[in-house]
């Protein structure tokens, strides 16, 4: 009995002995690697601050934040930001625009560079090709500020494009391109298209560069031409890859490449280029409405994770490629 | 193929031309392959513009020290993150890998920034810009490439993780090192949108904004009124100023671009 009584101290004992071991040499293992667990936390400090402390910030969609005032002190609102939202005028027009110009720009801009990079690849001289590559990344390295700049002066009224219109008597008077709506989504697909064809097809030759040499060599034994070497052995190849990065553009469907948008945009072609970015900016920063502002950039935050989920497990289902 | 460079390349090289023509002549139009009346007055207008002259030095100095600092910052914390004996790195990892689907949104940012006594502040250009989780995974498969005999060697002479870090892994990651550099120098050299909202003072301003705020509608009055002549225009000092912030950056790229590819590939095929 009594030693039985001991048998059981003893045990609970070397138990929590075990216990504040680990602990104690969970802390002592901490202490050991004191530089990279101070390199660690540097960096998930920065990321508390700059990501998460935004994400707790959203709780001022839920309440009437003032300027003056820290968030804790704002006065409740509840859902009342999100029901004005639902009845404001800008709501329809917004959904249009960013919906509308994603879409297009997913349509041609996103086969664009793979059908670039495709035909990049069955260039026989490196030499030209690196020089298309060259030229073609260009764009890329251009802001949009810039590449505004340059819309702009192709599109002015004395500009290219109205000239050598006007020359083949295609127009009488010059047209204001960026006053009208009707031209608005057209020039933005464009220019997006020019900037970043090239530089998006790296990622598909990089993937291309990729495949089994052997794969080729066994479709020239079998006879293959150029054309069905690229059918049935590049593009399976890359498969991969574009399906990855077709998640990571149609969860990007809310994002209306708000840098380039808000360039081009003016008070004119506000029926067309009035996108959730563009209002989130000028009823939060340049009217002061923040919480009104922070309550439409969370349900565009919502539904562009939904729609990234989506996609992920859409691709997932139908060819075993996702994100994660 | 050529007629596809043609057309990537001309758009440039009209702005180019008209730039290098009178300004007043150029709005005549007509002007495709060759300045008509050829004059540097623009640029000279531009050059000797004390603003812009200060918008450009404010660029560069935050293309200088926040490409440096961001490179150096990601780097080791990716650093520490590809080490296997971490503890807690799971825990680190899931924080990143939120952040790269969830974001707070453009006004909790903005209060963030408000609340730091960023505003009109140098600083703003710099901290924020730190660090990038989707760069970090792009170090991060790097770094898995290098062969841990290099570590444990100097771990034996006495080094610590930082030491490591600084005097081995800096110099064997030069490829992705620089890559990195030149995404993150030319997203700084580029960026105007921290000048539009963060920034009031102008001579805080880089030349991205200070460029933004000539080319939208809002404003003109930019410019002392006084530098435009008859024979240069709102029109030509816009172009002027277009060439000037981006010759930079074109005549440094095809210096880097084969860093750059191979960069890409590190960062895409693995990760």
């Amino acid at each position: 009995m009594l030693t039985d009584a001991k048998a059981q101290e003893t045990k609970a004992l070397r138990k929590r002995d075990a216990r504040q071991g680990t602990t104690a040499g969970l802390l002592r293992k901490i202490a050991a690697q004191r530089y990279l667990q101070g390199m660690a936390i540097l960096g998930a400090a920065w990321m508390i601050i700059f990501n998460y402390v935004p994400m707790y910030g959203v709780i001022i969609a839920f309440k009437n934040y003032m300027i003056a005032k820290p968030i804790s002190e704002a006065p409740w609102a509840g859902l009342e930001h999100f029901r004005e939202f639902l009845q404001d005028d800008n709501l329809w027009l917004m959904i249009k625009n960013t919906l509308g110009i994603s879409f297009f720009k997913l349509l041609i801009g996103f086969p664009l560079p793979i059908l670039f990079a495709l035909f990049l690849n069955e260039l026989r001289s490196v030499r030209f090709k690196k020089a298309v590559q060259t030229i073609t990344y260009l764009p890329h390295f251009l802001s949009w500020v810039v590449l505004g700049g340059i819309v702009a002066t192709w599109l002015a009224d004395t500009g290219i494009v109205n000239d050598v219109l006007m020359r083949l008597h295609l127009i009488d008077e010059p047209i204001f391109y960026l006053a009208e709506p009707g031209y608005f989504w057209s020039i933005v697909i464009g220019s997006d298209i020019w900037k970043e064809l090239g530089w998006s097809a790296i990622i598909y030759l990089a993937a291309i560069a990729g495949v089994s040499p052997e794969l080729y060599e066994a479709a020239t034994i079998d006879g293959a031409s150029r054309f069905q070497k690229m059918r049935y052995v590049t593009m399976p190849g890359i498969k991969g890859t574009v399906s990855i990065l077709l998640i990571l553009a149609v969860s990007g469907i809310f994002n209306s490449n708000f840098d380039q948008i808000f360039v081009l945009h003016n008070s004119l072609n506000n029926s067309a280029s009035n996108v959730v970015d563009i209002y989130v900016y000028q009823t939060g920063i340049a009217s002061a409405r923040y919480s009104y502002s922070a309550a439409i950039g969370l349900i565009k935050s919502i539904l562009a994770l939904l729609l990234l989920l989506a996609a992920n497990y859409t691709t997932r289902k139908l060819n075993d490629t996702s994100l994660f | 193929m050529i007629l596809l460079c043609l057309f990537m390349l001309y758009p440039v090289w009209y702005v180019l031309v008209n730039s290098l023509n009178d300004g007043s002549d150029a709005l005549r139009g007509g002007i495709y392959f060759w300045p008509r009346m050829f004059s540097l007055q623009s640029y000279r207008v531009v050059l000797e513009d004390q603003s812009i002259l200060r918008a450009l030095w404010i660029t560069v100095a935050k293309t200088v020290v926040g490409t440096l600092t961001h490179v150096f910052f990601t780097a080791m914390v990716a650093y520490a993150y590809s080490r296997k004996e971490l503890i807690g790195r799971r825990i680190y990892m899931y924080l990143g890998t939120f952040t790269l689907f969830f974001s707070g949104g453009l006004i909790p940012y903005y209060l963030l920034i408000r609340d730091l006594h960023l505003l009109d502040s140098f600083l703003v250009y710099i901290i924020p810009a730190l660090f990038s989780f989707f760069n970090l995974i792009i170090f991060l498969s790097f770094f898995r490439e290098i062969p841990e005999g290099l570590e444990e060697a100097a771990k034996l002479d006495g080094a610590n993780d930082l030491k490591i870090f600084i005097r081995i892994i800096i110099p064997v990651s030069m490829p992705v090192i620089a890559t990195i550099a030149l995404f993150t120098g030319v997203s700084q050299w580029n960026d105007y949108f921290t000048g539009v909202i963060f920034i009031n003072d102008p001579s805080l301003q880089p030349v991205q904004t200070f460029l933004y705020r000539i080319v939208s509608e809002s404003g003109s009055t930019q410019l002392q009124s006084g530098s435009i002549n008859r024979t240069v225009t709102m029109q030509s000092i816009k172009l002027a100023t277009m060439v000037v912030t981006t010759l930079p950056i074109v005549l440094v790229y095809p210096f880097l671009q084969k860093y750059f590819v191979k960069g890409f590939m590190i960062g895409s095929i693995k990760g």
